[in-house]
């Protein structure tokens, strides 16, 4: 391009630098230089000061550096965190798979709508973001409590004597994370499926598929990389999180998020919440390195 | 398989049979009444059409014609609001898309992405639970009649535009149809290749036997590829015929222009002889000799003559009855192969002449401004009444 708008080329290169760097600076600056920060806690000891742990480089002491693997070691000796780890991933499964059961049918349909439609559908699908997030999950509570909505009406109707036990329990952690994260399920299914070409629908179709065959042999294999975006997308935040276990789940739907708050906050152990969060770290990368793993072969099969 | 020594024996087969013609054979296709309405306006109004077995049947129409809309019907994908498809003695008027022996070939082809060659030809048979052994073989079978011979394991991205074409072609014929339907076969490929394929599905239809049916805008592709064409315009069928008939007899001023090019001119039947009318034209000086077609003296009526039909000349042309007119080269247009003028005659109507360039020369029959006489028989002019 040298039109007379284009620029120099040395002022061009410097300047899709800038573009490029500007995130990864940003990343640098607040994700990598936060958590490496973290890190160094995460391998000191515990004491009543400021701060609230002891330096690794220490010159008065036996060795230059001190280095504790303590923490790590009492991850695994109590199995209070082993536990807040596998209910955290057993129940940002569980409400992945809600989400996606919900929002399959749900963006498959937007898909299909006319044209027309298609936008004011996708406004409603977000149209809860212009709420505040606390809120929704405070409303939640009057929904779904012993005198909420919800009991209120089954017993107005005499279907039930007693109020049902819904708040703090685990389905209302589940209700809580699908209606908060459906939209990130809908959005990326949505994109993938509205890109599909109805003639490959009509040709499998023509070929002898019957409407659910068609959807098993081309709908489906071909929406995968939305399933994968928007099953991340659900699952990776719905692990960590904090507020609606905290306000909607029980005193047995114990994730990690609540336990590094109370690590943190209530026993002021640094260095443990520390490595605590480390780990967490750690199993949050792995699911996204699958999902690299997947968008790499699919960028390979497309060149 | 064909035996290259022995020319296609198409041609000989072509001529000799006319199936349409005979009243005793039973049309394979029988389309009955048929229509669709989109929003109170009709796609196909009351379409009727009977096509034969093994025929390479070709409906031909612009945009908006209702072509498309008849083939969708055809496969199943648009239910009729009226009428009765019947396919080898069956209706097949209600039946799904997925249980009507027939296959279609998509425009866009339509290929599967997310699987190989392969298994895009084999999808079908797949469907139809054949044995692993049989598919195989039956897949291995088409590839080397589409010459794709090894490119099995391909995905569909790693094909050329012509290799796709192939691929969906050997997709829909694996099956075996009963009627092959083809949307604009050859519309997303170059000329050349275009050219070469249209040849070659007209072998394969031969080797096959299998009735194809197909849909297209382009004139010159349903001339050189079928056997009868419909030319559809409006939601109907304007005309039916071998392309000869339809290029040398079209029934109106639409077909006779829509296919091909062809110079019209109005006016009035002023003289009638046994055989011939002479016209009195709104738009030249003079008259023009034509088959006299059953018209009678005041009738106003419409006269085309091909460009190809008609001879140019310097000098004044000998022999009547001719129709002969001065005028100017207007315009030329050099093909290689044949050289278009546009003349205007001495009324100022300019009308188009095409001429074969049969010597090879540098110098042409005339030149721009030359002054030239147009002429051609009175039995080259069609007598069109609508």
């Amino acid at each position: 391009m040298t039109g007379p708008t284009a620029l120099p080329p040395r002022v061009d290169r410097w300047w899709r630098r800038t573009v490029i760097g500007m995130p990864y600076a940003w990343l640098l600056l607040f994700f990598l230089v936060p958590f490496l920060l973290v890190f160094k806690i995460s391998f000191s000891d515990p004491i009543v000061g400021q701060p609230p742990f002891t330096p690794l480089l220490s010159p008065q002491g036996p060795g230059l550096f001190h280095i504790s693997w303590d923490n790590y070691r009492f991850l695994f000796d109590d199995d209070l965190y082993l536990v807040s780890y596998l209910k955290s991933v057993h129940i940002a499964f569980i409400s992945t798979l809600l989400c996606l059961l919900l929002g399959y049918p749900l963006a498959y349909a937007i898909a299909r709508a006319q044209p027309p439609w298609r936008n004011v559908l996708l406004l409603l699908i977000i149209l809860p973001f212009w709420t505040s997030f606390l809120l929704r999950v405070y409303a939640w509570m009057g929904v779904l409590g012993d005198h909420g909505l919800i009991n209120n009406l089954l017993l107005w109707l005499g279907v039930i004597r007693q109020p049902l036990k819904i708040l703090y329990t685990d389905l209302a952690v589940y209700l809580g994370i699908l209606y908060s994260y459906l939209p990130y399920m809908v959005l990326p299914l949505y994109a993938s499926l509205e890109r599909l070409d109805p003639d490959l629908h009509e040709a499998a179709a023509d070929l002898g598929a019957a409407p659910l065959t068609v959807f098993r042999d081309i709908t489906l294999p071909l929406s995968l990389p939305g399933i994968i975006a928007g099953s991340m997308l659900v699952f990776i935040p719905a692990i960590g999180e904090f507020v609606i276990p905290s306000l909607l789940g029980g005193l047995d739907s114990l994730m990690i998020g609540r336990t590094l708050y109370d690590e943190f906050f209530s026993n002021r152990d640094w260095p443990l919440s520390a490595a605590v969060a480390t780990v967490l770290l750690l199993i949050l990368v792995l699911p996204i390195m699958v999902f690299q793993h997947f968008q790499a072969r699919d960028q390979a099969g497309v060149q | 398989m064909s035996d290259s020594a022995k020319p296609p024996q198409r041609d000989a087969a072509r001529a000799n049979s006319r199936p349409w013609d005979d009243p005793g054979q039973k049309p394979f296709v029988q389309i009955t009444g048929l229509t669709k309405r989109f929003a109170d306006t009709p796609a196909v109004n009351d379409v009727s059409l009977d096509v034969y077995k093994g025929e390479l049947f070709a409906i031909l129409g612009g945009s908006g014609s209702g072509k498309t809309t008849l083939l969708r019907m055809l496969a199943g994908f648009e239910q009729p609001d009226a009428g009765r498809i019947v396919i080898d003695g069956v209706d097949m008027t209600l039946i799904p898309p997925y249980a009507r022996p027939l296959n279609m070939m998509f425009q866009s082809y339509a290929l599967f992405p997310h699987m190989t060659v392969g298994q895009n030809v084999a999808y079908g048979l797949r469907k139809e639970g054949l044995p692993r052994a049989d598919i195989r073989q039956r897949v291995n079978e088409i590839l080397a009649l589409v010459k794709l011979e090894g490119l099995g394991n391909r995905k569909p991205e790693q094909l050329s535009g012509g290799q796709k074409q192939r691929v969906a072609l050997a997709r829909a014929l694996v099956k075996r149809p009963k009627v092959l339907l083809l949307d604009e076969p050859l519309a997303a490929l170059d000329k050349k290749l275009r050219e070469y394929t249209q040849f070659e599905l007209m072998n394969i239809q031969d080797q096959l036997g299998i009735t194809f049916l197909v849909v297209t805008h382009d004139q010159e592709e349903a001339m050189t590829l079928a056997t009868r064409i419909a030319v559809m315009e409006a939601g109907k069928f304007v005309q039916i015929g071998t392309p000869t008939e339809i290029y040398e007899f079209p029934r109106n001023r639409f077909v006779a222009d829509f296919f091909g090019t062809i110079n019209l001119f109005a006016g009035s039947v002023a003289a009638l002889s046994v055989d011939t009318l002479r016209l009195r034209a709104t738009d030249l000086n003079g008259e023009i000799s034509a088959p006299a077609s059953g018209c009678t003296t005041g009738d106003n009526v419409w006269i085309g003559v091909r460009p190809e039909k008609i001879a140019l000349a310097k000098t004044a042309p000998e022999g009547a009855p001719r129709n002969v007119f001065k005028g100017v080269v207007w315009d030329l247009g050099y093909y290689g192969n044949l050289t278009v003028y546009r003349v205007k005659l001495e009324n100022g109507r300019i009308i188009q002449v095409s001429a074969q360039n049969r010597v090879r020369s540098s110098e042409r029959v005339a030149e721009w401004y030359d002054e030239v006489y147009v002429s051609w028989d009175a039995h080259n002019s069609v007598v069109l009444r609508e």
